[in-house]
C-alpha cells in the first residue's frame, strides 16, 4: 500500500509498504477514506519528538471502512464507516476503566522506554514515535487498528467524512481544553493559538457556556477565522501588547481562564525574546519553546485554570510556578481521552451544534502529502488544515 | 503501574580498606601530576626533565588506579595493579637512593611510606582475591536480587490460578522458554540466556498460599542458582490486586556476564520488569499487546533498536510474533 513516511527532519515521503495484517484478536483493519495532517505531525516533521525512526508511516487523524476483523471484535463488520480515536486503549485497565484513555496502562508495547522519558508510560498512539508504541500511522491506504472493539466509532448517518474526521483527535482535544477549565456562567476563556485545536478550543468553550472567548495568534487568516467560524474576539500579538489588551478586554481582571493550544513550537514577537528559547531548544538544553504556555500562566485572573491542550514533550525553562503557587492557579492537561468524548460530540454534529468542516483549507491526494506537510507547516496559501485523500 | 528495585548482594558497595586506596591513589596522583617538581623534592630526589616526566607518569597511573577502583564493586584487579604499581615505585626510590638522590633521608622515608601502602594493597587485594571481603556476598557470589510490582484489574485469587500453573509462565517471561510440571511440587524449566545461550534446571513450590503467595526455588544441581516469591495484595478502592514479585538468582558469568547482558538489553531488572507488563496484558486485555515497531511485544531489547513503524513484511511478522504467543 501507499502510506506517507518520516524519513528524517523535514522530510516524508509517500513509499510503498506491506499491508497491515491481523497481529491480534482485537484489532481491524480500516481502508481509509480521509486522514489530516496534525499540527503535532509538525513537531515530529520538524524533529522535537525523540524515538522517530525513518520509515515510521505518520498520522493518527483518520476514518475510513473496515475491511477486517479479528476474531475478538464483535462489535464491529466488514463494511462499517468508523473515525478511529488517536488514543489506543485498552478499554479495561484501572486507567480506561475511570476514562483516562490516554493514559492505558497496556497499549503501548515500549512501556520502560517511555517511562524513562515520562516517569511513566502513556497510552499507544497512531503514527507517533516510539515513545508511545511503534504504532504505524493512518496516512496511508489502510491503517491496523488495535483494541478496535474500544476505539472506533460507527458513522451510520449521512455526515461527510470532513463532518466527523476531527472526532478523531482535534475537536475533542479542543473540546477536553474547555472542559478543563470547568467554565461558569460569566466567564471569559482566553485561548492561544488559533490552529485546529484552538478553533475547537473557542467553539467549545462558547458550546460550554463561556461568556466571551478571546482568542490570540499572530496571522491574521487565523485570527479571521476565530472570529468569524467560532466567534472570538481577537487579538493579533504581533500587533498588540497581549497584557495590556486582555486587561483592557477584562476590566482589569484578566480572563477566568486560559487555554494553551499552541505547544512546544510557539514563537514570541520580540526577537531576543525568541532567540532565548530558540537556542536552548537547539542546544538541547530544553526541549520546549514555552512563550504562549508562560504567558497563559501570567495572564490568567487569580484563582483561573490553566488549560494546556499544546503537545510538550520534555523539559521547560522558566516555567512560572511562583504564578501558579501565589495567585491560586490550576494547571490542567492531558493528552486528550479521545474515547470518551466520541458519542456526545457525534451527537453535538448530528444536532448541528457545531460542524468541524470549517477549519479545512486544504484538500489534497495522499500522494501530494509532502507539500502538505510544507503547506502547513509554512503556512502558505492560509493553511490551517489539510486532509489527504488515499 | 510497574515499580520496581534491584539490589547486587555485595554488602557495602565498595570495601572500605580498597575505598580508602582509592582516595589515596588520588591524593598523591593529583600532585604527582600538577606538581611533580615539588613531589621530587619533597622525596629528595634529583628535579629535573626526565624526573618530572617520570612522576607524571607515576600520577598518571595513580589516577588510573583510583577510578578503576571507585569504578568497580569489588576492585580486585585494580588493587592487584596497585601493588605492582607500589613495587615499581620502591625500585624507582631504590634506584634514586643508589645514585642521585639528594637527601637520602627524604628518600627513605618516601619509600618507608611506599612500602606501608604495599602492605595495605597486598592485604587487600589478597582478601578481595580470596573473596573474603564482602559478607553478604560470600553466600552467593554475584547473586541478583530483584523486585518489581504492578496492579492489575482482578481479584487475588483469578491471579493466583494463573501464576500456580507454572507451565503458563513462558507466556509472559520472555526469557523461559518452556517450564513443564514434572511431580506436584517439582518442574523443569527452560531458559533463553544472554548470547543464545540456553540454560536449564530444576525447581520445586516452597510455599503455596492459595490467592496469597508462591514461592519457588531452583533444586541443586542448577547451574543457575535462583528462587522467587510472588504476592497478592488486595489494592485499595476498587483498583483489583497489587502483585509483588521478588526473584534471586546468580548472574551466569559473573560481573562480566551481568554487564555483558546489561549491553545486549537482557538486564534481568528490565527483563523481570517487561515480564510483569505482558502478564498485565494478558490478563486485563486477553493479549501481548504488539505494535509494527515492536511487533515482539514488550521486550526491552527491541525497545533498545525498534524496528520501523510499518507493517512487517508476512516473513518477518510469523516468526515476530509468535514470541510469548498466549494459546
Amino acid at each position: 500500500m501507499r502510506a506517507t513516511v518520516w524519513s528524517g527532519r523535514n522530510k516524508v515521503a509517500v513509499e510503498n509498504v506491506p499491508d497491515p495484517k491481523i497481529l491480534s484478536e482485537r484489532d481491524a483493519i480500516v481502508k481509509i477514506s480521509s486522514t489530516a495532517i496534525c499540527g503535532s505531525d509538525l513537531h515530529l516533521y520538524d524533529g522535537y519528538i525523540p524515538a522517530m525512526r525513518k520509515g515510521d508511516i505518520l498520522g493518527h487523524e483518520f476514518m475510513g471502512e473496515i475491511v477486517e476483523t479479528g476474531k475478538g471484535v464483535s462489535n464491529l463488520k466488514v463494511g462499517d464507516r468508523v473515525v478511529v480515536p488517536f488514543p489506543i486503549a485498552c478499554g479495561y485497565c484501572n486507567a480506561c476503566s475511570r476514562g483516562l484513555f490516554s493514559v492505558c496502562e497496556n497499549s503501548n508495547p515500549n512501556g520502560s522506554m517511555a517511562e524513562k522519558m515520562f516517569g511513566d508510560a502513556p497510552c499507544g498512539i497512531f503514527g507517533y514515535s516510539h515513545l508511545t508504541g511503534g504504532y504505524a500511522g493512518g496516512q496511508a491506504e489502510y491503517a491496523r487498528v488495535p483494541f478496535a472493539d474500544v476505539g472506533p466509532i460507527k458513522i451510520d448517518n449521512g455526515l461527510e467524512d470532513e463532518q466527523v474526521l476531527f472526532l478523531s483527535d482535534v475537536f475533542p482535544t479542543g473540546w477536553m481544553g474547555a472542559e478543563m477549565c470547568n467554565i461558569q456562567p460569566g466567564d471569559i476563556v482566553a485561548v492561544w493559538g488559533c490552529g485546529p485545536v484552538g478553533q475547537f478550543a473557542i467553539a467549545s468553550a462558547y458550546l460550554l457556556g463561556a461568556e466571551r472567548v478571546i482568542a490570540i495568534d499572530r496571522f491574521e487568516y487565523r485570527l479571521r477565522m476565530a472570529r468569524e467560524k467560532a466567534g472570538a474576539e481577537t487579538i493579533n500579538y504581533e500587533q498588540t501588547p497581549v497584557r495590556e489588551a486582555l486587561r483592557e478586554m477584562t476590566g482589569g481582571r484578566g480572563p477566568d481562564h486560559c487555554i494553551e493550544a499552541v505547544g512546544m513550537e510557539a514563537h514570541h514577537h520580540n526577537p531576543g525574546m525568541y532567540a532565548y528559547d530558540r537556542v536552548k531548544q537547539a542546544a538541547r538544553m530544553e526541549s520546549e519553546r514555552g512563550y504562549a504556555v508562560r504567558e497563559a500562566i501570567l495572564n490568567c485572573r487569580s484563582g483561573g485554570t490553566v488549560s494546556i491542550a499544546g503537545i510538550y514533550g520534555g523539559f521547560m525553562d522558566k516555567f512560572p510556578i511562583g504564578a501558579i503557587v501565589n495567585r491560586s492557579l490550576t494547571i490542567k492537561s492531558g493528552q486528550c481521552h479521545v474515547q470518551r468524548y466520541l458519542r456526545p460530540l457525534l451527537n453535538r454534529i448530528e444536532n448541528g451544534d457545531i460542524d468541524p468542516s470549517f477549519i479545512v483549507t486544504h484538500r489534497m491526494s495522499l500522494d501530494d502529502a509532502s507539500n502538505g506537510y510544507e503547506t502547513f507547516k509554512h503556512k502558505q496559501d492560509e493553511c490551517v488544515k489539510v486532509v489527504l485523500k488515499p | 503501574m510497574t515499580a520496581i528495585s534491584k539490589s547486587t548482594n555485595g554488602g557495602p558497595p565498595r570495601e572500605n580498606l580498597a575505598k580508602g586506596l582509592g582516595v589515596f591513589s588520588f591524593a598523591l596522583g593529583i600532585p604527582q601530576i600538577l606538581a611533580p617538581g615539588r613531589v621530587n623534592r619533597m622525596i629528595g630526589v634529583r628535579d629535573d626533565a626526565t624526573t618530572r616526566a617520570a612522576m607524571r607518569a607515576v600520577g598518571v597511573r595513580e589516577i588510573t588506579a583510583g577510578v578503576g577502583i571507585f569504578s568497580q564493586r569489588r576492585p580486585t584487579t585494580w588493587l592487584w595493579a596497585r601493588v605492582a604499581g607500589d613495587t615499581l615505585d620502591l625500585a624507582l626510590l631504590g634506584a634514586a637512593l643508589r645514585g642521585k638522590s639528594r637527601q637520602p633521608g627524604r628518600t627513605m622515608a618516601a619509600a618507608g611510606a611506599v612500602a606501608g601502602a604495599l602492605a595495605a594493597d597486598l592485604v587487600d587485594a589478597v582478601k578481595l582475591s580470596r573473596g573474603e571481603a564482602p559478607a553478604a556476598a560470600q553466600e552467593q557470589p554475584n547473586s541478583m536480587h530483584l523486585k518489581a510490582a504492578t496492579t492489575v484489574r482482578r481479584d487475588a485469587d483469578e491471579l493466583y490460578a494463573f501464576w500456580r500453573d507454572l507451565e503458563r509462565f513462558p507466556t509472559f517471561m520472555a526469557h523461559l522458554e518452556a517450564v513443564s510440571a514434572t511431580e506436584a511440587e517439582r518442574s523443569h524449566w527452560k531458559a533463553k540466556g544472554p548470547l543464545g545461550m540456553s540454560v536449564e534446571w530444576d525447581a520445586e513450590i516452597t510455599e503455596d498460599i492459595p490467592g496469597e503467595r508462591i514461592a519457588w526455588r531452583s533444586l541443586e544441581g542448577a547451574k543457575v542458582d535462583n528462587s522467587g516469591t510472588v504476592r497478592f495484595v488486595k489494592a485499595p478502592g476498587d483498583q483489583g490486586t497489587e502483585v509483588h514479585i521478588e526473584m534471586q538468582y546468580a548472574v551466569p558469568g559473573g560481573s562480566v556476564g551481568s554487564l555483558l547482558a546489561k549491553l545486549l538489553g537482557e538486564e534481568p531488572a528490565l527483563q523481570i520488569k517487561d515480564d510483569l507488563r505482558r502478564f498485565k496484558q494478558i490478563v486485563e486485555t486477553g493479549e501481548i499487546v504488539r505494535s509494527d515497531g515492536s511487533p515482539e511485544g514488550q521486550l526491552n531489547k527491541r525497545q533498545l533498536k525498534p524496528r520501523p513503524a510499518h507493517p512487517l513484511p508476512d516473513e518477518e511478522r510469523a516468526s515476530a510474533t509468535t514470541a510469548g504467543e498466549t494459546s
